[in-house]
């Protein structure tokens, strides 16, 4: 495997045949301005299960979260350098569109978005734009569905997405990423605004969305990343420049109970971030 | 694609239909649109390239166009083809030398005079030297140059006098009396408003100086004449206060931009964190104090922008004084005397008929470039100040 | 000085206080200027706007009919008849090749009675407030002076005000086209300014690159300019207006190039030249007010439209645009009143000074209200100031119900998201 920094126009060389992974990155730096938030990240996400992404805030979760579906480069002046692997191809060559991968590297905030439409509109609107033509009725109902809404929100479907609960709106909008048929969901510190029950069922969805998505999520909070994920990636800064470097990443049983790191260690147990 | 959920099953294939999946693809639509939304933001530049460039076209022809007046003068005798004096009729408009006069189709230039004889150098600018007959008239050519324009008082283009001061003069007069009105009393309001109004006072005073602000100059034009003009005759007595004066333009144009100054300098004082209020409150101050020796002096910047930008405004001003300053140019520092202003000239000349390639129209470019960089220098320094003022506070 | 316990330092904080109420006084009495400054601006129109006046007539109705009976109470033939004795054989011919007679309302001629034959005059006119507190006095001079004269009291501002065209004459002088002068030029103006201002706002909110040094310089220049532009003073809009619309546009302008070759217009001096230098006047305006409009429409909309998988264009489209529209469209509101009361940039632009035809089509020569204010203000008799503080109440009308309306734009739309 190369450092991942080159980019040519040739498919076989930005390719790789290990496509075992959802999504992998090589080498990858993230940089604002001349600030480096992220440090020379390798990290591989398995298929149908969901990563954590825990560590003290600014360390570049989100950071690293957002460069898998290249929503970085949208509002701040992000530099991106190294790979970011999605099957096998490198979502930041300069042939890849970023619209594309966006379509199908869902993504769910921090705080519910739903858009300013009714509900039905907010499910339907992602899968619109991307020219579904099936039916659009089934398609609402079965994203509902998944994202176990649907018996709450099948009278007023009508209504405006933002009349729903905060845990509501937070579902409504994973079954809108969901209509859009991502491979892959990212998820942002998805509970952080909600209550402890809906916090709950959020995470119940999680592990029912692993059946059909690779599910990485951004956490604070320990006994999430500890209930829910498969694997989990720890970030922290680098004590010299800042900038946010993984520290360990493996199965979330083994970090919890034996982290072989001494900083993943404090952290997990609270002594430190 | 999306249906390949097992991994093992994914293969090169997979590779060629996630490429295939997310490659580049020419997005027409996006394009366009785009470029639509830049022509949109780059128009106003154009614009600017606009107005810079009709103002400065026209300015230099109105200082390099020759125009030809009769002097009321004729040759006194014969003219051969070659000869360099003549004498001329006593008649007239006196020439100097260095002028440019016109003999039929000839141009000369005038090299020196004695009494009535001129010596002149034949066939300037590629005209013919050739036989002018006794009684030819002589045409002088008037050009405004630039040290007439910026160096001398009278503007009267009827007799070929084009001195900017006039007009300049009239437009300090009018904005300086404004923002003697409009200064203390904006800043007082916006101290008022900032530091001692209740909110409920704030939330209905701020609708009204707004309403103020709406309401259109030449109402305020029509107050002026009908109002504050009359106000001064009989105060001050009528023969001293003439029908159209400077004075009347200038306190009604103070109460037009009181608005401005009062809501610009109220955002600066507002934005004056109130650890600064507290700091001072915990000294020992009174309000009083607090507003005027530690509000104030931290809002500083932000207020001197408010009167840079009221300033400007009242420069380029045109209602007020085209209905009630005064139309006739008039270099006075009397405040109760009729003066045009550079604005009201502009628009009493172009009310009329004005005819293209004259030089009253040339010469409204000349005052429309004057004011527009008098203008512009103090909006560019008020931004200055505003953009340095906020990164004091950010 | 707080440990301080001697006389001295009660006085000097007796002192200190009174100087701080003198000044808090000071500041108030400022505000209330200000205040007293707009009643008085409108007191004094609506002292011209209203009063007595003294209305003499050329020929007294009561000596055109017999004497029991009154001009209004006879009916259409008669009416005709006299008319017909009491104009002369060319205007009566006239007047019936233009209508017959027989087709006109009773009204109609009665009308024309007034307006050929009694003409009535105003000899004298008194404000509002001298016809409120000094009535009597007004109807002693009226009687002294003009024995003639009938004395009413006029409302300057009525229907008839402003349905009636332009005329020479104040008293039937109206302003319907003023009005449909400003109606049209304004009409232009944002149809020409709206899109290209929104456009423009859009691309320095959301497509403009802050990444590329290069990009952001331009943007950074395109942002200064449009602020510097808003600074420009109106008559400088209005020299460029006559420069590039009426001088070098003349063809398009004008009409020619479609054909319409009506040498009145021909020169450019017509609704679109004055409309699109109203366009460029207000660009500015709508450019910034909207930019402030799409910033405050919260990003983490445009995040889960992104992350859905779309484009720039479609986020815009779908849920920046609406979301910002409530705040774009107050913005332009209170822009185009701005432009609604401009009268310098149309005076150079040329606006005529005298035209008594609606307007009908783009190429029309053009009045508009404040232009007409202006020169009614203008004008040396005074019952024009009459008819001008009419006019002046009614350009005040229509921009208060403009922002009325924005009032309400902006009320209705928040409540709804």
């Amino acid at each position: 495997m190369d450092n991942g920094r080159i980019h040519t126009t040739k498919l076989d060389s930005w390719q790789d045949t290990n496509v075992t992974y959802a999504i992998e990155a090589q080498g990858l730096n993230v940089y604002y301005d001349n600030f480096r938030a992220l440090k020379n990240v390798d990290l591989k996400i398995e298929r149908h299960k969901v990563t954590a992404i825990i560590g003290p805030s600014g360390c570049g979760k989100s950071t690293v979260l957002r460069a898998f579906n290249r929503m970085n480069e949208l509002f701040r002046s992000a530099r991106t350098e190294g790979r970011v692997l999605f099957n096998g191809l490198d979502i930041y060559h300069d042939q890849i569109d970023p619209v594309e991968v966006r379509r199908h590297i869902g993504m769910v905030f921090q705080k519910p978005n739903p858009f300013p439409k009714s509900i039905y509109e907010n499910v339907a609107w992602g899968a619109r734009i991307h020219g579904y033509r099936g039916n659009m009725d089934d398609l609402v109902y079965q994203a509902l569905t998944q994202a176990a809404l649907w018996d709450e929100v099948k009278d007023k479907l009508g209504q405006s997405g933002l009349s729903l609960s905060g845990g509501q709106q937070q579902r409504l909008c994973i079954a809108r990423t969901i209509a859009t048929q991502p491979e892959i969901i990212l998820m942002d510190e998805p509970a952080s605004a909600l209550d402890p029950i809906a916090t709950l069922r959020i995470e119940e969805l999680m592990r029912e969305l692993t059946n059909n998505y690779t599910i990485i999520v951004v956490t604070h909070n320990m006994q999430q990343a500890g209930r829910v994920s498969d694997n989990t990636a720890f970030f922290s800064l680098d004590e010299t420049d800042r900038a946010g470097v993984l520290i360990e990443y493996g199965p979330t049983l083994r970090i919890f109970s034996n982290p072989a790191s001494k900083m993943t260690e404090d952290y997990i147990t609270g002594r430190f971030g | 694609m999306t249906n390949e959920k097992d991994a093992t099953t994914l293969g090169v294939a997979s590779e060629r239909a996630t490429l295939a999946a997310l490659r580049k693809r020419p997005r027409i639509k996006e394009t366009l649109i785009q470029a639509f939304l830049f022509v949109c933001g780059a128009l106003s530049i154009l614009i600017t390239i606009g107005i810079v460039y009709e103002l400065g076209k026209e300015s230099a022809l109105f200082f390099t166009r020759k125009q030809w007046e009769q002097t009321n003068k004729a040759i006194a005798w014969d003219m051969d083809a070659g000869g360099t004096t003549v004498d001329v009729t006593t008649s007239g408009a006196a020439l100097r030398v260095d002028d440019l006069i016109l003999l039929n189709q000839e141009m000369m230039r005038v090299v020196s005079i004695e009494g009535t004889r001129l010596t002149v150098e034949r066939g300037i600018d590629g005209t013919v030297s050739m036989a002018h007959s006794k009684d030819t008239p002589i045409q002088v050519a008037t050009e405004v140059t630039l040290r007439e324009f910026f160096g001398t008082t009278e503007w009267n283009p009827q007799i070929g006098r084009f001195g900017i001061w006039a007009l300049v003069n009239a437009t300090m007069m009018t904005s300086l009396i404004a923002l003697a009105v409009a200064l203390p009393l904006g800043l007082s309001v916006a101290i008022y408003l900032s530091e001692y109004a209740s909110e409920k006072a704030r939330a209905t005073l701020k609708p009204i100086l707004e309403v103020l602000a709406g309401v259109p100059t030449v109402v305020y034009g029509y107050f002026a004449l009908t109002f504050m003009t009359p106000l001064l005759r009989s105060i001050i007595g009528q023969d001293i206060v003439e029908v159209y004066n400077t004075a009347s333009a200038g306190l009604v144009m103070g109460i037009l931009i009181l608005p401005i100054v009062s809501s610009m300098s109220e955002d600066a004082l507002s934005a004056v964190p109130n650890s600064l209020r507290e700091a001072a409150y915990g000294l020992g101050a009174t309000k009083l104090e607090t507003a005027l020796k530690v509000v104030v002096p931290a809002a500083f910047s932000g207020i001197a922008a408010a009167f840079l930008v009221a300033a400007s405004r009242a420069i380029g001003e045109t209602m007020i004084v085209a209905v009630a300053a005064g139309a006739g140019p008039n270099f006075t520092f009397n405040p109760f005397r009729a003066a045009e202003t550079m604005t009201g000239h502009i628009v009493r000349i172009s009310g009329g008929d004005l005819s293209y390639n004259s030089l009253d129209y040339n010469s409204l470019f000349a005052i429309g470039l004057m004011l527009f960089f008098m203008t512009l220098g103090l909006n560019v320094v008020s931004q200055q100040i505003v953009k340095r003022f906020r990164e004091v506070y950010e | 000085m707080s440990g301080d316990r001697g006389p001295m330092a009660g006085t000097r904080l007796t002192r200190r206080y009174k100087v701080a109420a003198l000044w808090r006084n000071v500041f108030r009495a400022s505000t209330v200027v200000g205040i007293i400054v707009l009643g008085l601006l409108l007191i004094n129109i609506a002292n011209s706007a209203f009063g007595y006046v003294a209305v003499t007539n050329r020929v007294d109705p009561g000596d055109l009919v017999a004497e029991d009976r009154a001009l209004e109470d006879l009916d259409h033939a008669e009416l005709v008849a006299i008319l017909e004795v009491n104009i002369s054989k060319g205007l009566f011919r006239k007047l019936a090749n233009e209508k017959p007679f027989a087709e006109r309302e009773r009204a109609e001629v009665l009308g024309l009675i007034y307006e050929n034959v009694v003409k009535p005059e105003v000899a004298k006119q008194w404000t509002l407030l001298e016809s409120i507190t000094k009535r009597s006095e007004i109807v002693a001079e009226a009687t002294t002076a003009y024995p003639s004269a009938t004395l009413r009291f006029e409302s300057w501002l009525d229907v008839a005000f402003i349905t009636s065209p332009q005329s020479s004459d104040a008293v039937k002088a109206g302003i319907r086209t003023a009005l449909l002068g400003s109606l049209w030029t304004i009409a232009i103006a944002i149809v020409f300014a709206f899109p290209i201002g929104v456009g423009a706002a859009i691309y320095l909110e959301e497509y403009a690159d802050h990444a590329r040094p290069a990009a952001r310089a331009i943007n950074q220049v395109i942002q200064t300019n449009i602020s510097n532009l808003a600074g420009v003073p109106s008559i400088i809009y209005g020299i460029l207006g006559l420069a590039v619309f009426v001088r070098v546009l003349e063809p398009l302008t004008s009409g020619a190039i479609f054909g319409l070759t009506d040498s009145t217009t021909a020169n450019g001096r017509t609704i679109i030249s004055a409309g699109l230098t109203l366009g460029l006047l207000i660009l500015p305006l709508i450019i910034i007010n909207s930019q402030e409009a799409i910033r405050a429409v919260p990003n983490s909309l445009r995040e889960a439209a992104f992350g859905l998988g779309a484009t720039r264009w479609q986020t815009v489209w779908s849920h920046v645009l609406p979301n910002a529209m409530p705040g774009i469209l107050t913005g332009t509101i209170l822009s185009v009143s701005r432009a609604m009361g401009e009268t310098a940039p149309l005076v150079v632009v040329g606006a005529s000074t005298y035209i008594t035809a609606d307007p009908s089509e783009p190429f029309s020569k053009f009045t508009t209200l404040p232009i007409q204010i202006y020169q009614w203000t203008t004008r040396p008799q005074d019952v024009f100031r009459n008819i001008a503080a009419a006019a002046i109440i009614a350009l005040l009308m229509l921009l208060l119900s403009m922002n009325g309306v924005a009032i309400v734009l902006r009320n209705r739309f928040s409540k709804r998201t």
